[in-house]
C-alpha cells in the first residue's frame, strides 16, 4: 500500500469523493429518463450558479446586497434581446449576457460601495426594483409586461440542443467550472483579501486592503455569473417576462443562500438542492411554495444563525490543487491575520 | 391644474408619512430595520376589507380593528426577530423580517386570494370645493387622521413618561435599562405602536385607492424605508416631511412625466440622496448597527 501514501497519489485519494460525485452527477441522465426530474435538475443548476455569485458578495464579502435578481434579468434580457435581433449565436449571447450584467453592476457599484450595512442593503433593493420597472416600461425593447417568448436554444457543432439531458450537461458543465473557479478565487490573495473585509473591515482597511476597489470587483464578478445564469435560464425555458426578475426572487436566492450556509462553497449546492428540488417536487403545495421558503428563512435564522453548512469552508471538498499547510508557529498573530483560519474550525 | 396635482400629491404624501412614522420609531428606537413594515400594512387593509365586509358599512370598527390587529402583529415580528435574535448580527434580523414578509405576502394571498379586493362601501363620500380646489370626504379624512395620529405621537413621545422611556431606549438602551426602563417592554410597545401606525395606513390607502392586494406592502414599505432615510435615520418629523415630499415628487411625476416610472422617481431621490447626503434632510450621523 505504499504507492497509496505517494505524494502524488495522496491528494487523489483524498478528491476521491469529489470525483466520485462528479462521476454520478454526469450519469445521471443515462439513469434517469424522466424529463421532469431533469428539468428540476436544471433548475437546481441555475440556482446553484445563481446562489454561488450572490454568495462571492453576501457569504465572503460581508455585504448585503438586495439586488441579484436584477443582474439575473439583465444578463436574461440582454442575451435574449441580442440573439433575436441580430441572429447570433446563443453562445456569443451567453457571453454578452454576463458582461451586461458586469457593465450594470460596474456602474451600479461605483457609487453604492462606499456605502455601508443597511444603506447598501437598501440602494441594491431599490435598484433592482428601479432595473425591474425598466424591464416593464422599455416596451420597444423588452415587450414590456408581454415578456419576450420563442427565444432560441443554443446549437453545438451543428445539433440544437433542445433534449432536456443537452440543458442538464450544459449547466452541469458551467456549474463545476465556475464553482472551481471560486474555489480558486476565494483561496487567492484576493479571496483572502474579500475574507478579511468580511471579519473586520477597518482592520482589513488598515492591512492595506482597497477597500472600494476589492468590494467592486467582488460585485461586479458576482454580478457577471447571475448574468451568465440568467441567459441560461432564458435560453433554457425560452420565455422570460419583468416578473420573474423582481425582488421576490432576490429573497429567494437569499433565503437559499442563508439557508445552505454563506461563505463556503458547499453551503449554496446544498441549499439549492434541498430548497428547489423539495419545492419543485411537491408541486402539489405550489401554494405554499413561498410560505415555505418563508418559514425555512426564520427557522435557519433563529435555530441555526450561520446556515446549514455554515461556520465552515470545507475547503478541502473542492479546492484543485489541494493547498500546501503551512506551518506559520505559533503565536504569530500577524501571519495568522494574512490567512485567516476557517471559521469554526 | 397643477394646484389640484399638489393636492393629490398631499394626500398621497400624507399616507407616505403616516407609515414612515411607524418606521422610524421602530428604526429610532431599536436601532433595526424591518422589512415586514408593509406587510404589517397590507394586513391592516386587509383586517379593514375584512371587518367591512362581514359586518357592514361602520368604518369606525374597521379603523379600530385593523390598528389593533397589525399593533398585535407588531408584538410578534419584534418577538421573532429581534428579541429572539438580540445579540445576533443585524443580518440575521433583517433576513427573518424578510422571511416574515414573505410568509405574510403569501399567506393572504391564501386566506384572501391575488385579486385586488374593493370596499364595498355603497354611499359617496361627498366632496368640499374651497377656491377652486375640490377636496373629497377621503382626503379630509386622510389628511384628519394623519394630523391627529402625528400630534398623538408628539404628545406621547414628548409628554408622557411612556414616551420619555421610549427615546431614553432609544438613545442609550443600556444606560435606559439601568435606570429601570423595561428594555423588552418599550421595544415590544415601540414596535406595536408603530405597526399600529402602519395597519391605519393602510387602511387609509385600501380605502383611499378602493383597492386591497396581497402585494400592496412590498412598494410601500420600502418607501417608508426610504422616507425614513431622506428625513434622516429614525427622525420621527423628518419622516413626516420626507413622505409629504415623496409624495409630491410621485405625484408630478406620474401627471406631468411617464406613470410606469413613478417609483423609479422615488427610489433615484432615494439614491441620489445616500451618495450626497446619506444622514438625510434632518438627520445626525449616527450608526444604525
Amino acid at each position: 500500500m505504499r504507492i497509496l501514501e505517494h505524494p502524488l497519489i495522496v491528494p487523489c485519494v483524498r478528491r476521491a469523493p469529489l470525483a466520485l460525485g462528479l462521476a454520478a452527477l454526469a450519469a445521471m441522465p443515462q439513469i434517469i429518463h424522466d424529463a421532469y426530474v431533469l428539468r428540476i435538475l436544471v433548475l437546481v443548476g441555475i440556482y446553484v450558479l445563481l446562489t454561488s455569485s450572490l454568495n462571492l458578495v453576501n457569504g465572503y464579502t460581508g455585504l448585503f446586497s438586495l439586488g441579484h435578481a436584477a443582474f439575473y434579468g439583465v444578463g436574461a434580457y440582454t442575451s435574449a434581446i441580442l440573439v433575436m435581433r441580430t441572429g447570433w449565436s446563443v453562445w456569443v449571447g451567453m457571453i454578452a449576457g454576463a458582461l451586461g450584467a458586469a457593465v450594470v453592476a460596474w456602474l451600479i457599484a461605483k457609487p453604492t460601495m462606499k456605502l455601508k450595512g443597511v444603506y447598501l442593503t437598501l440602494t441594491t433593493l431599490g435598484l433592482n426594483i428601479i432595473i425591474m420597472l425598466v424591464f416593464l416600461n422599455w416596451v420597444d425593447l423588452t415587450k414590456g409586461p408581454l415578456g419576450i417568448a420563442g427565444i432560441p436554444v443554443p446549437t453545438l457543432f451543428g445539433r440544437r440542443l433542445s433534449a432536456p439531458a443537452d440543458y442538464y450537461y450544459l449547466i452541469l458543465v458551467v456549474d463545476v467550472l465556475v464553482v472551481f473557479a471560486l474555489s480558486r478565487l476565494v483561496n487567492s490573495r484576493f479571496g483572502r483579501a474579500l475574507k478579511a473585509i468580511r471579519e473586520d473591515e477597518r482592520a482589513a482597511h488598515a492591512c492595506g486592503i482597497p477597500l472600494i476597489h476589492f468590494k467592486t470587483v467582488a460585485f461586479v464578478l458576482s454580478a457577471a455569473l447571475a448574468g451568465l445564469a440568467g441567459s441560461f435560464y432564458a435560453h433554457y425555458m425560452r420565455y422570460i417576462s419583468p416578473e420573474a426578475f423582481s425582488y421576490p426572487e432576490t429573497f429567494n436566492i437569499v433565503t437559499i443562500l442563508a439557508f445552505g450556509g454563506p461563505g463556503n462553497l458547499i453551503g449554496p449546492i446544498v441549499g439549492s438542492v434541498i430548497l428547489i428540488s423539495a419545492t419543485e417536487a411537491f408541486r402539489v403545495f405550489a401554494a405554499y411554495r413561498m410560505i415555505i421558503f418563508g418559514t425555512v428563512l426564520v427557522g435557519t435564522m433563529l435555530l441555526r444563525r450561520e446556515g446549514l453548512l455554515g461556520g465552515r469552508e470545507y475547503s478541502f471538498l473542492i479546492t484543485w490543487p489541494p493547498r500546501k499547510k503551512v506551518d506559520y508557529g505559533k503565536g504569530d498573530r500577524f501571519l495568522d491575520a494574512a490567512q485567516p483560519p476557517e471559521r469554526g474550525a | 391644474m397643477l394646484a389640484q396635482q399638489l393636492l393629490n400629491g398631499l394626500t398621497q404624501g400624507s399616507m407616505y408619512a403616516l407609515i414612515a412614522v411607524g418606521f422610524a420609531l421602530i428604526l429610532g428606537t431599536l436601532k433595526l430595520v424591518t422589512f415586514a413594515h408593509g406587510e404589517v400594512f397590507m394586513a391592516g387593509a386587509f383586517v379593514a376589507y375584512t371587518v367591512v365586509s362581514l359586518v357592514g358599512g361602520n368604518l369606525l370598527w374597521a379603523f379600530v380593528l385593523a390598528v389593533v390587529a397589525a399593533g398585535a402583529l407588531g408584538v410578534v415580528i419584534e418577538f421573532f426577530g429581534f428579541r429572539l435574535l438580540r445579540n445576533a448580527p443585524h443580518t440575521s434580523s433583517l433576513l427573518v423580517t424578510i422571511g416574515i414578509s414573505t410568509i405574510m405576502v403569501n399567506a393572504a394571498q391564501l386566506i384572501w386570494g391575488a385579486e385586488t379586493k374593493t370596499f364595498p362601501l355603497g354611499q359617496e363620500t361627498g366632496s368640499v370645493t374651497v377656491m377652486g380646489l375640490t377636496f373629497t370626504g377621503l382626503q379630509l379624512t386622510v389628511y384628519g387622521v394623519t394630523l391627529a395620529m402625528i400630534a398623538l405621537i408628539y404628545v406621547l413621545l414628548d409628554r408622557t413618561k411612556v414616551g420619555m422611556a421610549i427615546r431614553a431606549a432609544a438613545q442609550d438602551h443600556e444606560a435606559a435599562y439601568v435606570l429601570g426602563v423595561g428594555i423588552n417592554r418599550i421595544y415590544s410597545l415601540t414596535f406595536a405602536l408603530g405597526s399600529a401606525l402602519g395597519g391605519l395606513a393602510g387602511v387609509l390607502v385600501g380605502l383611499y385607492y378602493n383597492a386591497v392586494y396581497p402585494t400592496m406592502g412590498g412598494m410601500m414599505g420600502l418607501k417608508a424605508f426610504s422616507a425614513c432615510i431622506l428625513g434622516g435615520l429614525g427622525s420621527v418629523p423628518g419622516a413626516v416631511v420626507a413622505g409629504l415630499f415623496l409624495g409630491e415628487v410621485e405625484n408630478l411625476a406620474v401627471a406631468y412625466l411617464n406613470a410606469g416610472y413613478r417609483h423609479v422617481f422615488s427610489f433615484a431621490i432615494l439614491i441620489l440622496f445616500l451618495l450626497f447626503r446619506p444622514q438625510g434632510l434632518f438627520g445626525r450621523k449616527e450608526n444604525i448597527r
